[in-house]
Formats: C-alpha cells, structure tokens, sequence
C-alpha cells in the first residue's frame, strides 16, 4: 500500500514564547488507511491536523519538517499551490457542528461552491453531487436540507452534512477532527459508522484524531500515541490493544473507562508514567537543534 | 423555539414599520420639498410674525405650526430642513460605514501588522474629544454641508471600525472559516464570501445608528452656527432661533425638536428591526 500521507520530523511552535508544539513528528497514512492520533488534550494532535492541512493558528509556526501529500512536499510549495494542492486532495471534518457551518448561509451552496469556485465543477453537476453525498449520509429529503439554513438542523445532522461535504469532492485524504466529540453518546455511535462506512466505499485514508480509545478500536487502522507533542507509540491497533509498548500508551488504555470491568478501568494515569514520559521529552528536547532555514506553515 | 422566533418577528413588526413610515416620510418631504412647502422657507413678512400652530388661538390658515420672529413659515423651513438632515445621515453615515468597516474588516481579519495599525490610530483617535474635534475641524475646512460631512466620517470610522473588528476577530474564529480555506478559497475571498455575510447585521445596525448620530451632529453644529449657510433652514438651526423666544413663541423650536427626535429614534428603531428580521440566529 502506497503512502499518501506522510509527515517527517515536523516540529511547530508558538511563534511569541519559542515553546514547540509538535517535537519532530512521523507520521504515515497510507492510501485508503484509516489513522488515528490519541493523546491528552493540548498534546498536540489537533495540531498536527491543522499543520497537514495548513490552518495552523496564527500564533504557531512549523520550524522544520516535510509533509508530503501524494508525494509533494506542501511545505515547499508557494502558499497557493499549497493551498490548491491541499484543496484537491484533502478535506476536514470538523470538531464543532454548531460553528462549522457558516450560519448565514444555506446548506446547498456551502457544499456545491467549494467544487464550483475552486474545482470547476458545472454547477448542475455540482448540485446534484451535493444531493448524492447528502442521501449518503442518510439525510432525508437531501432537496429540502440543501435550501435550509444550518440553524434549523440538529447538532448530528449538521455533522451528516459536514461528512458529506467532506466526501463530497471525493478526497483523497480527510482529516477528521474529533468529528464525534460534540456529539451525545447515542449521535456519536451513528456518526462513527457513517464516517467508517463512506470510508470504506471511497477508499479514503482517513487522520482521525480523537482523545477516545473506545473510538480508535472501531475505526481505526493504525495509531499515533502523542504526550506533548512527541509521538511516544506508532503501531497498529491490533498490537496496541494486545499490548502497548509503551508505559504512557499502556497508562492511557487502563484509564479508559469499560463498563465490563468499571474496578479495574479509569485509573488515572501513575505519576512515575508521567515524569518518565516527561523525561523523554525533556530528553528530546536536549538532542534537538532546529534545521538551517525557517520553513513556513 | 419555534414559539420564541415567532415572539421576536411579531416584536419586530411595528417597530420596523413605525421607524421606516417616518423616515420614508423625511425622506419625501426632502425630494419634493419645493412642491409640497406651503411657503418660501425664506420669505419674510414681519406682519405675519411669530403666528400660532393652528390650534391656538390667533393663528393664520395657511400657516399650520405658525411662523417665526420673522413671519417664516415654521413647516415649510421643517420640510426644506429634512434635505439637509438626510442628505447629511445617507452621506455622512454611508462614508462612514465604508471606511470603518473596511478597515475593521482588514485588522480584524489579517492581524499583524495591520491590526496593530488600525488599532493604535483608533485609540489615539478616541483619545480627541469629539465635539471639540468636530469644531476644530469645521474651523479648519469652512463651513458649509460637504465640511459637516467631512468632519463627521473623520470623527465617527473609529466607531465601525472597533465594533466591526471585533466581531470579524469572533467570526474568524470559527470552524467554517476554517473549513473554506482548507477547501482552497484564498484569504480575501474567505473574507468576502464567509466572513462579511455574519459580520454585516452588525454593519447594519452601526449604519442605521450612525445616520441618526450624524443627523444629531449636525443639528448641533447648525446650533453653534457651524454648519450650512445660516438663512438655510436646518433643523438644528431653527432650534438655535427658537430659544431665544421660546416664552414667546415655543413652536418655533418645539417642533424641529420633536422632528429631529423622531427622526434618531427612527433610525436606532430600524436598525434594531432590521438586525431582528435578517440575523440569521434569530430568524
């Protein structure tokens, strides 16, 4: 199986304090693979979603690294074939229903102006796409939805809309961005088989980060294990649930709650874990010296 | 839900359409002012002086809300007032509107260096004490209905541009702005097509606001004699003339006042209205 996505020794940081981000990161997500990136909030993975997809908030910079999509390397394009490239051939499912739908404009034309304006879709073709990827993701009535604005749609249909969009182009990679997190419980398990589901039939390789293990064993093929911005564990989720290498990955896993076994889960994560993992960073951090010339994000 | 939007459009009803039934009444009285003025706004008649509004006694038919010391027709100076008082909110409010929001839109959108820009200029700009700015201002340009104007977007783009910025800063925020870059929409475009369709209820109801500060203005300028030519009728002016013989004759200045106060009212109302039938969250 082909890589096609592939990100090399990427560290980013904030741009006032120097503190990084992300400390040299791999990451490969091969064709048609499902990916996901675990970890504590603000241990990065958000933001190496972000990075890929070049919407790195302003306060953070990528100092060094390569992400190559489909073979190219992003970060040494211009900003506007990177934003071409990016647009082509990657899309987002975003964290929020409720602020990633612009709310003063109708469903249809969020979904058909991206492949009208920048794909060159004929708009008839456009539109009837947009009613194709809606029924996907079992909307009723996709005709009716496309005129409505997303103020009248609930939090797990704004979310069905948002995959659509996402499949809609026929994306070569998407990036989800804990699409489940808002959601309550009984949406969640819905919206993670629907996402799975398009998944597969596209054959869309898929960077699903998410801070739920539970999740990760559904959907995913391989993760990525990230404390503080270091991935500590990258092996597949068949090893990973058999046994983690690591102390941190195997700390996280008992924290998660399972309601076969509620005495013995949702231990907190030990404190010589935590010091250990930190030394690693710590130690990371000594041996690293950033690479000649800024490279921009 | 359902019930409380339906709640919020009923509100939003009469107070709509009071507000557009008067200014759309100013705004004919400005355009056809020749053809519906009884008299010459500027037409003396010493004899005919300070006459009663028809309802008290001693007043003169043909002369519904009575003269002035000069025998001046008091409804006919109201009516050619209007022009100068519209003209002075769609100019004075639209230029305004423009380069605030433009500039909020830009610093809110882009940071940086432009924002850093544009918000150090708005606060030393705050720093200036607006009336006393206004008629430094009208001493510098001369008076006249194009320095009043001028002197007005001067002074008031800060206000647009902090209340717009902030809002494009909120907006920018968000997830769907996120979404339209990453599907390759270029920065402008993103502003233009996803950002500027949410912050514009604000720019409206800052434009409607604005107009009736900008009539108040120049009601005060015409007051200290600053602003059109002084045998002009302003309303601001008549008030002016109206209290120096307001034991004598209050309608003189009682009715420009109730004018130029239903005219502000009016436009604070139809902002609020219009921002309540066209957010897209209360809708």
């Amino acid at each position: 199986m082909s890589v096609f996505l592939s990100v090399r020794n990427l560290s980013v940081r904030l741009r006032n304090t120097r503190e990084r981000l992300l400390r040299s990161v791999d990451i490969d997500v091969p064709a048609g693979a499902v990916c996901g990136l675990v970890g504590e909030s603000g241990a990065g993975k958000s933001m190496i979603g972000k990075a890929v997809l070049g919407v790195l908030p302003r306060a953070a910079e990528v100092v060094e690294g390569e992400i190559f999509l489909d073979g190219e390397d992003l970060l040494a394009m211009s900003p506007d074939r990177r934003r071409k490239a990016i647009g082509a051939k990657a899309a987002l499912i975003p964290q929020d229903p409720m602020t990633a739908l612009n709310p003063s404009r109708k469903i249809g034309p969020q979904i058909t102006d991206r492949l009208v304006d920048i794909l060159g879709w004929p708009k008839a073709g456009a539109f009837s796409r947009a009613q194709e990827v809606l029924s996907e993701v079992r909307i009723p009535e996709p005709e009716r939805v496309m005129r409505l604005y997303p103020h009248e749609l609930s939090g797990g249909m704004r979310q069905r809309v948002l995959i659509a969009s996402a499949f809609a182009a026929e994306p070569k990679l998407i990036v989800a961005d804990e699409p489940t997190t808002a959601l309550d419980v009984t949406v969640q398990k819905q919206i993670l088989q629907l996402i799975a589901e398009l998944q597969a039939r596209h054959g869309t390789a898929l960077l699903f980060v998410t801070h739920d293990l539970g999740v990760v064993a559904k959907i995913c093929d391989r993760l990525s294990v990230l404390y503080a911005g270091l991935v500590v564990e990258d092996t597949s989720v068949e090893d990973f649930f058999a046994a983690p290498d690591h102390a941190y990955s195997a700390a996280l896993l008992a924290a998660t709650p399972r309601h076969d076994a509620p005495e013995s889960s949702l231990l907190p994560v030990p404190q010589d874990v935590i010091d250990a993992v930190r030394g690693q960073v710590a130690a990371v951090d000594a041996g690293w010296v950033p690479a000649q010339g800024r490279r921009h994000g | 839900m359902l019930d409380s939007r339906a709640a919020i459009r009923r509100q939003a009803g009469p107070r709509l359409w009071l507000s557009s039934l008067w200014l759309a009444a100013v705004a004919f009285c400005a355009v056809f002012a020749p053809l519906i003025a009884p008299h010459d706004p500027l037409m003396q008649d010493l004899l005919l002086g300070r006459l009663p509004p028809f309802w008290v006694a001693g007043s003169e038919p043909g002369y519904p809300l009575g003269t002035d010391s000069l025998g001046r027709d008091v409804l006919s100076r109201m009516i050619y007032g209007a022009r100068v008082a519209l003209v002075v909110a769609l100019a004075a409010g639209l230029a305004t509107c423009l380069i605030g929001s433009a500039l909020g839109l830009l610093a809110g959108y882009y940071r940086g260096w432009a924002d850093w820009l544009v918000s150090r200029l708005v606060d030393i700009w705050m720093a200036f004490p607006p009336v006393l700015f206004a008629i430094l201002l009208i001493a510098v340009l001369g008076t006249g209905l194009s320095s009043v104007i001028i002197a007005i977007v001067i002074i008031d783009w800060t206000r647009f541009c902090r209340v717009v910025r902030a809002e494009t800063l909120n907006q920018s925020a968000m997830d769907y702005v996120a979404s339209a870059r990453v599907a390759g929409f270029s920065r402008l475009g993103t502003l233009a097509g996803e950002i500027l369709p949410n912050v514009l209820p604000t720019i409206v109801a800052l434009l409607t606001l604005e107009m009736g500060i900008a009539v108040i203005v120049e009601a005060i300028l015409s007051f200290v004699n600053l602003s059109v030519a002084s045998d002009d009728p302003t309303w601001g002016g008549m008030i002016a003339e109206g209290r120096l013989s307001i034991h004598q004759a209050w309608w003189v200045l009682v009715f420009p006042l109730i004018a130029l106060f239903l005219t502000v009212l009016s436009f604070a109302q139809l902002g609020e209205g219009l921002r309540e039938r066209f957010d897209p969250v209360l809708r």
